[in-house]
């Protein structure tokens, strides 16, 4: 029974084994997650689809207080040229009468010129108020049908689930009557 | 060898080299012992096994004729509507079958529920059963959206947006789930892949589900254990041939559906192509995802640094979540509602609750649905976690009958010499 262990040498014997344990399984989950996050990765937006993220937008031909919807990453953008009353309305509500607070001038480069994402932040139904006859809701903003969340003049949320004012993109001017979304 | 018996030569080879045979003989052959009094309640177990085989079979078919892509999937669908040979029929039976899945289903739970049949030593064969549920509600969900309707991809949406809900990192799963910024081609995609795949996870799940069962067997409307020999019969031929009628009369009525009502329980706006650009009117998910929906929407307010809508999800997932506990929950001995006066009625209470809170789901989220379906929700969580801990205290049992015999001889002085004793309180 030499191949057995001597019992004398047990105690460090085992250290070292556990050591080794430990080392090589270590290994093994360091070694299988490396090997699962190309699989995992794989699902995020390809590179095609992140392509196509930026969009341009003539906006020459949009009338004062006209609302026109553009598609941009296969989300709708709304994009509102509002007129001054609108515009005062907006600035007028005091940020402690918001759920999440975030000043008008904070939302728009040129106050002329609401953009924003056109997705509820509650559960990304699309908000009524593009079209004539659409309910505005009760800020005169947009409204969500979904789930009946209320939108102010400067797509702030005011009333109802959504947590979140509607997501103002990434864009800039190119020049005056021209911007590019993302 | 084993002792199965034969005399046929080519059964013989086979068992003595892969003894299959026997091996269905004891699992649902006749060395598989069967309490003798179950009722037709527990044929829904089976017909839930029928249910998956006819997905699987009528779903391998139509995929062989569906196109899972934005520009095709919803005209491929009409094709095989329209041209397809019998692709009206086997869309139908698939798309009803989903619906008739879940009513057999729910039916197998709620049988579970009334007779205690998740109690010890049964946890885990009830805990499998939660999982096969969960899965089957994922599939379920997945295979709605391939049709690209437009309760199709607006259902998708704003289940998938639930999970922004999570903080921090809640976005980014959304754009994970989706493959892009918007439910969209790859969503489409690796839905069919899902949709495809997880009704085979399915099986293994139903097969360890019946091995759990097979440890301890069948509960039964008595919920007491068998005793011996006079308490059981063997599963074939008895339940074998029980469950066929079963099945005949099932399908009987699952036929009467797909031929005369086939749109019945479907959504007309999903006859409606995708549009990602118009939300229709009312998003309602399938009637049997109602109920979870209604908890979803009835929570309207934060709490301290929740998000009402983080709230809605964690209760609609907990919902569910909550059954995998229930045996520890319920801690009365006794399993059957039979002998349980106030299980009995809080029971069919509980039934009540569900049925509410899928009119709730069915109608807008305002007042005074809403009101309806926060009390329901309050009432579906505190009959988990008040009614049920409560009962297994204060309930008094009625006596235990000593066997399963001993009911159906009627005491008759018999063998067993068996008397009801009262059932001592835990």
């Amino acid at each position: 029974m030499t191949d057995t262990a001597s019992p004398s040498h047990g105690g460090e014997g085992e250290t070292r084994r556990d050591f080794l344990y430990l080392l090589a399984g270590g290994m093994g989950a360091v070694g299988t997650v490396a090997a699962v996050w190309p699989l995992v990765d794989s699902m995020n937006p390809a590179a095609d689809v992140l392509a196509l993220s930026s969009t341009e937008v003539d906006l020459d031909p949009i009338e004062m207080g006209q609302r026109i919807t553009i598609t941009w990453r296969g989300n709708p953008v709304f994009v509102e040229r509002r007129p001054p009353a609108r515009i005062e309305e907006a600035r007028a509500v005091p940020l402690e009468d918001l759920p999440d607070p975030e000043a008008d001038d904070a939302r728009v480069q040129r106050p002329e010129w609401l953009i924003m994402v056109g997705v509820c932040t509650h559960l990304g139904c699309i908000p009524k108020g593009q079209k004539q006859g659409d309910p505005l809701g009760e800020f005169g903003g947009w409204f969500c049908p979904c789930h009946g969340s209320h939108y102010d003049t400067s797509g702030r949320i005011r009333k109802g689930p959504a947590p979140k004012n509607l997501v103002v993109p990434p864009y800039n001017f190119l020049d005056d009557t021209k911007i590019r979304i993302g | 060898m084993s002792d199965f018996q034969t005399t046929n030569p080519v059964i013989k080879w086979i068992e003595y080299r892969l003894p299959v045979f026997s091996f269905l003989d004891h699992a649902i052959g006749t060395k598989y012992p069967t309490p003798k009094n179950l009722s037709y309640w527990w044929n829904f177990g089976s017909l839930a096994g029928l249910m998956l085989v006819i997905m699987i079979a009528t779903g391998i078919v139509l995929a062989m004729q569906y196109t899972a892509h934005v520009d095709y999937a919803f005209d491929s669908v009409e094709r095989i509507m329209r041209d397809v040979n019998y692709g009206w029929l086997i869309r139908y039976i698939h798309m009803n079958g989903g619906s008739f899945f879940f009513i057999v289903v729910y039916i197998h739970i709620f049988r579970g529920r009334y007779y205690g049949s998740y109690k010890a030593p049964r946890e885990l064969l009830w805990m499998l059963g939660v999982v096969i549920l969960l899965a089957m509600m994922a599939t379920a969900f997945m295979g709605y959206v391939l049709p690209w309707g437009q309760m199709s991809f607006w259902g998708a949406k704003v289940i998938t947006s639930l999970f922004s809900a999570f903080p921090l990192i809640g976005e980014d799963i959304v754009i994970w789930l989706w493959g892009g910024f918007s439910v969209d081609n790859p969503t489409l995609n690796r839905f069919f892949s899902l949709h495809y795949l997880l009704p085979f996870v399915l099986v293994g799940i139903v097969v360890v589900h019946i091995w759990a069962l097979h440890q301890f067997g069948s509960n039964n409307p008595l919920g007491i254990e068998t005793k011996g020999p006079q308490d059981s019969i063997p599963f074939h031929p008895y339940y074998t041939v029980k469950d066929l009628y079963g099945m005949g009369v099932f399908l009987a009525v699952f036929a009467a559906v797909v031929f005369f009502i086939p749109n019945a329980m479907g959504e007309a706006d999903n006859y409606i192509e995708a549009n990602s650009l118009v939300t229709p009117a009312h998003i309602v998910p399938e009637w049997y995802f109602l109920p979870y929906y209604a908890i979803l929407r009835s929570i309207t307010f934060d709490i301290w640094f929740l998000s009402a809508k983080l709230i809605g999800v964690i209760l609609m997932f907990g919902s569910i979540l909550v059954l995998l506990i229930l045996p520890w929950l319920d801690r009365s001995p006794v399993r059957s509602s039979k002998f349980r006066p106030l299980h009995k009625q809080l029971f069919w209470v509980f039934v009540a609750d569900c049925i509410l809170l899928g009119w709730v789901g069915a109608n807008p989220a305002e007042p005074p649905y809403l009101y309806f379906g926060q009390a329901g929700t309050v009432y579906y969580f505190a009959h988990f976690f008040i009614v049920l801990p409560l009962l297994s205290v204060l309930e008094r049992p009625r006596p235990l009958p000593s066997s399963i015999s001993e009911p159906v001889l009627k005491g008759g002085g018999t063998a067993m010499g068996a008397t009801t004793k009262p059932m001592e309180k835990a």
